[in-house]
C-alpha cells in the first residue's frame, strides 16, 4: 500500500534535491523565523524524514486517505463542457469529492498523524476558505487531538458554513480581527500561537509555504493527486495530457497535482492566481504579476509588498486564494520556465463557477473556478485531439451563498 | 558603531547596575512625539535604545506591540523616517548605543547593503533582525561588519546548547535572551531559570547578555538585573503610549514615570 505515496526509490529522484538542506528551492524557501521556532522546525523535519522512509507510518496514512478521505478520487471526463467548448478534451480531477470537500485533507491527515508520532496533543491551524480548517478539525476529532482554528474574521463572514462545521466537530475556532482579517492575519496569529505553545502544539500549515520543512511536508502529501492522475490517464487515454491547470493560493493542490509530471516537458502545467478586480495594488492576488522578492512569514518567495516591504491588502472573491504571498517551489519551476502562471478576475471566476455547474452538474469551489476559468478559454484555443485536466480542488457547496450575495441573487 | 554597546555594558558592569534596555517603536505614536519620548528616556539614564520598525505583519508581537506598529504605519512611518529619528536623537545623545529591532523583509526590500549604510549613517548601532536566525544571516552579518554595526542574536529557551556556538559566531554587541516562549508583551511573573540560562549562554558566547521579554515593575527588572547584564523592557513603555493615546502630554509623564520606578529611583 505505501507504493500508493513515497516509494522510497523515488525520494532518491533529481527533483526531491528540492528543498536542499538549508530548505530553499534555489533562491526561493529557507527558514526566516524567530529563534525560538528555529529547533522546533528542525526537529518537525527530523521526525518528517524518518516517517517518509517509514512504511508503517505510509500503510497507516494509505488506509486514511483511502476510508476516511475517500481515495482515489475520479479522473472524470467532462463531455458535455468539451462538446460545447469545442476544443480539447477536458478532464477533472475530481479533489472535490474527498471527505470534507477539498484536497486539504490529504495534507491535515498527514501531518496530523506526524503529530501523533512526535507526541503533539494539541493541533493549531489557519485557514482561508475554511477547507484546511475543516479538514484539521475533522481529522482532530477522528484522532481524539485538540484543536484550534484561526480564521480572518472577513473569511469567518464569507465562509459562515465552514465555520460551523468546525465547530461541530469540536474545534475552537478563533476569530483574527488585525489587518484585512484574512489568510495572512490568520496565519500571523496561528504562528503566535504556536510560538508560545512550541513545546506541546503542532501546527498544521495548510499550503505549500511558510518556514522550511512545511513547504516539502504540503506538497509530499499532496503529490498523491499528480500520481493518481498519471495513471489514470494512462490508463483511459494510453498517452500523457497536454496540459494540466490548477490554481494557486498558495499552492498546495496546485504543486501536488503538477509534481508527477514535472519531467514531462510535453505536459504544460499552469497554475491559476487570483485577478481579483484587476491587476492594480490592493485588487488583486496575483503575486508573479505584481509581486517582487521578499521574506513574509518564513518564507523567501514573491510577494506583494510596497517599496518600504510593508505588504499590501490584497483582494480575491475566493478567500482561498486571497494571500499576499506564493509557494517557493511555484516560484522556482516559474523561473526554469516549467510551471506557468496567469489569473482570472474575480468575474471570469464567478462566470467559470456557473457553467460548470450549468453544463456538467458540478459546482467547484470558487478557488478551483479560477482554474477553470482559465481552462475554459484554454481548451477553445487547443484541437480536439489534446487533453487538459483541470484539478477540482473543492468543491463550492461553501460558496453557494457568497456568490449569490457578490452576483446580486440573494 | 559595536564600541557604544560595548561601552554601556562595561559602563553597567563596574557600576553594578543592569543596563536598562528600553524598547519603544519608532514613530508611536508620530515621528515628533517618538522622539520626544525617546528624549525622556535618555534623561531618566537608559542604558541602550532599541527602536523597533513597525512592519505590517509583526508575527513575534503580542497586541501592545502590534497596535504601536499600527499606530506609527498610520502616521507615516517609513524606513528613511527611522533614519531621521536616530539622527535627531543622535543630536542629544552623542553616546547613546542605539539599536533597531525589525522584520527582515524591511531590510531586504531597500537591498541590505544599502539598509545598513544608511542606518550607520544615521548613527545606529546594531541591527536585531527578529526573523533571520543566524543559519540565514551571513550576507547581513558581512554587510554590517563592513559598516561596524553589531548584529544582535536572540537566544530562546528552546535553543539548545548545539546551537549556542552557531549564535555566537555570527552575534556581536549583546545576545538577547528571550526568557520565554511567546509573543512580546507584559507578563506577571518570571519564568525560574533564567540564572541557570544566562550563565550557560555566558559559558558559551563572549558576549553580555540581556533578558527580556515580559518584565515590567521594579522587582522584575531587579531580580533579572542580578544574573543578567542588561534587562530589556518594551510592552510596559509602549503601553504608557497607548493608555494615553491622543494626550501626549500623559504619555510623556507616565512614561518618565515608569522609566523611574524600573530604575528604582
Ligand atoms: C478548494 C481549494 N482550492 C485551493 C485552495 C488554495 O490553496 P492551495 O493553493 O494551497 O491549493 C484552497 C484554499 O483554501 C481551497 O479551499
Amino acid at each position: 500500500m505505501s507504493s500508493l505515496l513515497f516509494p522510497s526509490s523515488e525520494t532518491d529522484g533529481p527533483r526531491f534535491q528540492h528543498p536542499d538542506v538549508t530548505g530553499r528551492f534555489g533562491p526561493y524557501g529557507g527558514m526566516f523565523v524567530p529563534e525560538t521556532l528555529v529547533t522546533p522546525l528542525l526537529d518537525l523535519e527530523k521526525a518528517y524524514r524518518e516517517v517518509r522512509e517509514d512504511p508503517a507510518f505510509q500503510d497507516e496514512l494509505a488506509l486514511l486517505l483511502k476510508e476516511y478521505a475517500g481515495r482515489p478520487t475520479e479522473l472524470y471526463f467532462a463531455e458535455r463542457l468539451t462538446k460545447q467548448l469545442g476544443g480539447a478534451k477536458v478532464y477533472f480531477k475530481r479533489e472535490d469529492l474527498l471527505h470534507t470537500g477539498a484536497h486539504k485533507i490529504n495534507n491535515a491527515l498527514g501531518q496530523a498523524l506526524l503529530a501523533k508520532r512526535m507526541g503533539k496533543k494539541r493541533i493549531i491551524a489557519e485557514t482561508g476558505a475554511g477547507q484546511h480548517g475543516i479538514a484539521t478539525a475533522s481529522v482532530c476529532a477522528k484522532l481524539g487531538l485538540e484543536c484550534v482554528i484561526y480564521m480572518g474574521a472577513e473569511d469567518m463572514r464569507r465562509q459562515s458554513l465552514n465555520v460551523y462545521r468546525m465547530r461541530l466537530c469540536g474545534a475552537e475556532v478563533k476569530g483574527v480581527e488585525s489587518g484585512q482579517k484574512t489568510l495572512k492575519e490568520a496565519i500571523n496569529e496561528a504562528m503566535r500561537d504556536w510560538v508560545t505553545n512550541v513545546r506541546s502544539t503542532h501546527y498544521i500549515l495548510g499550503s505549500a509555504l511558510g518556514s522550511h520543512p512545511y513547504p516539502m511536508i504540503v506538497r509530499d502529501f499532496h503529490r498523491v493527486i499528480g500520481r493518481e492522475t498519471r495513471a489514470q490517464i494512462l490508463e483511459k487515454e494510453g498517452r500523457l495530457p497536454d496540459e494540466l491547470v490548477a490554481c494557486v493560493g498558495g499552492g498546495s493542490n496546485a504543486i501536488g497535482f503538477f509534481f508527477a509530471f514535472l519531467d514531462d516537458p510535453q505536459v504544460r502545467l499552469t497554475g491559476v492566481e487570483a485577478g481579483g478586480r484587476g491587476i492594480e495594488k490592493g485588487e488583486h492576488a496575483a503575486r508573479f504579476e505584481g509581486g517582487k522578492l521578499g521574506i513574509l512569514q518564513g518564507c523567501k518567495t514573491y510577494i506583494l509588498q510596497n517599496e518600504e516591504g510593508q505588504i499590501d491588502l490584497t483582494h480575491s472573491v475566493s478567500a482561498g486564494l486571497d494571500y499576499a504571498a506564493v509557494g517557493p517551489e511555484h516560484a522556482f519551476y516559474r523561473d526554469q520556465n516549467r510551471i506557468h502562471f496567469a489569473s482570472a478576475s474575480d468575474e471570469k471566476a464567478l462566470h467559470a463557477f456557473r457553467e460548470c455547474a450549468r453544463v456538467e452538474g458540478i459546482i467547484p469551489a470558487l478557488e478551483s473556478s479560477h482554474g477553470f476559468a482559465y481552462a475554459i478559454e484554454r481548451a477553445k484555443e487547443l484541437s480536439s485531439d489534446k487533453i487538459l485536466i483541470v484539478n477540482m480542488s473543492g468543491r463550492g457547496d461553501k460558496d453557494v451563498q457568497e456568490a449569490a450575495r457578490v452576483m446580486g441573487e440573494l | 558603531m559595536t564600541q557604544r554597546i560595548q561601552d554601556t555594558f562595561t559602563h553597567s558592569r563596574t557600576t553594578g547596575e543592569p543596563c536598562f534596555i528600553a524598547y519603544l517603536c519608532a514613530g508611536d505614536p508620530d515621528f515628533d512625539t517618538s522622539l520626544e519620548l525617546c528624549r525622556i528616556l535618555v534623561e531618566e539614564g537608559v542604558g541602550l535604545l532599541e527602536l523597533g520598525i513597525p512592519f505590517s505583519d509583526p508575527l513575534a508581537d503580542g497586541l501592545t506591540n502590534q497596535l504601536a506598529a499600527q499606530r506609527a504605519l498610520a502616521n507615516g512611518m517609513t524606513a528613511d523616517r527611522s533614519f531621521q529619528l536616530v539622527r535627531e536623537i543622535r543630536k542629544f545623545a552623542p553616546d547613546l548605543p542605539i539599536i533597531f529591532y525589525t522584520y527582515y523583509n524591511l531590510v531586504f526590500a531597500r537591498g541590505e547593503k544599502e539598509y545598513v549604510r544608511l542606518a550607520a549613517e544615521a548613527g545606529l548601532d546594531g541591527l536585531l533582525t527578529l526573523d533571520l536566525p543566524p543559519e540565514e544571516a551571513d550576507s547581513l552579518v558581512a554587510a554590517c561588519q563592513e559598516q561596524d554595526l553589531a548584529n544582535v542574536f536572540i537566544v530562546a529557551p528552546t535553543t539548545p546548547p548545539e546551537r549556542y556556538a552557531l549564535i555566537g559566531k555570527k552575534a556581536s554587541g549583546f545576545i538577547y535572551y528571550v526568557s520565554r516562549e511567546g509573543v512580546t508583551g507584559e507578563r506577571k511573573d518570571l519564568p525560574t531559570n533564567i540564572a541557570e540560562s544566562v550563565q550557560n549562554i555566558r559559558q558559551a558566547i563572549d558576549l553580555p547578555v540581556a533578558v527580556g521579554f515580559g518584565i515590567s515593575t521594579r522587582p522584575q527588572f531587579e531580580q533579572v538585573g542580578q544574573v543578567a547584564d542588561g534587562v530589556v523592557v518594551g510592552s510596559a513603555l509602549v503601553n504608557c503610549i497607548a493608555r494615553n493615546e491622543g494626550q501626549p502630554e500623559k504619555m510623556k509623564e507616565a512614561l518618565r514615570a515608569k522609566a523611574r520606578e524600573l530604575l528604582g529611583k
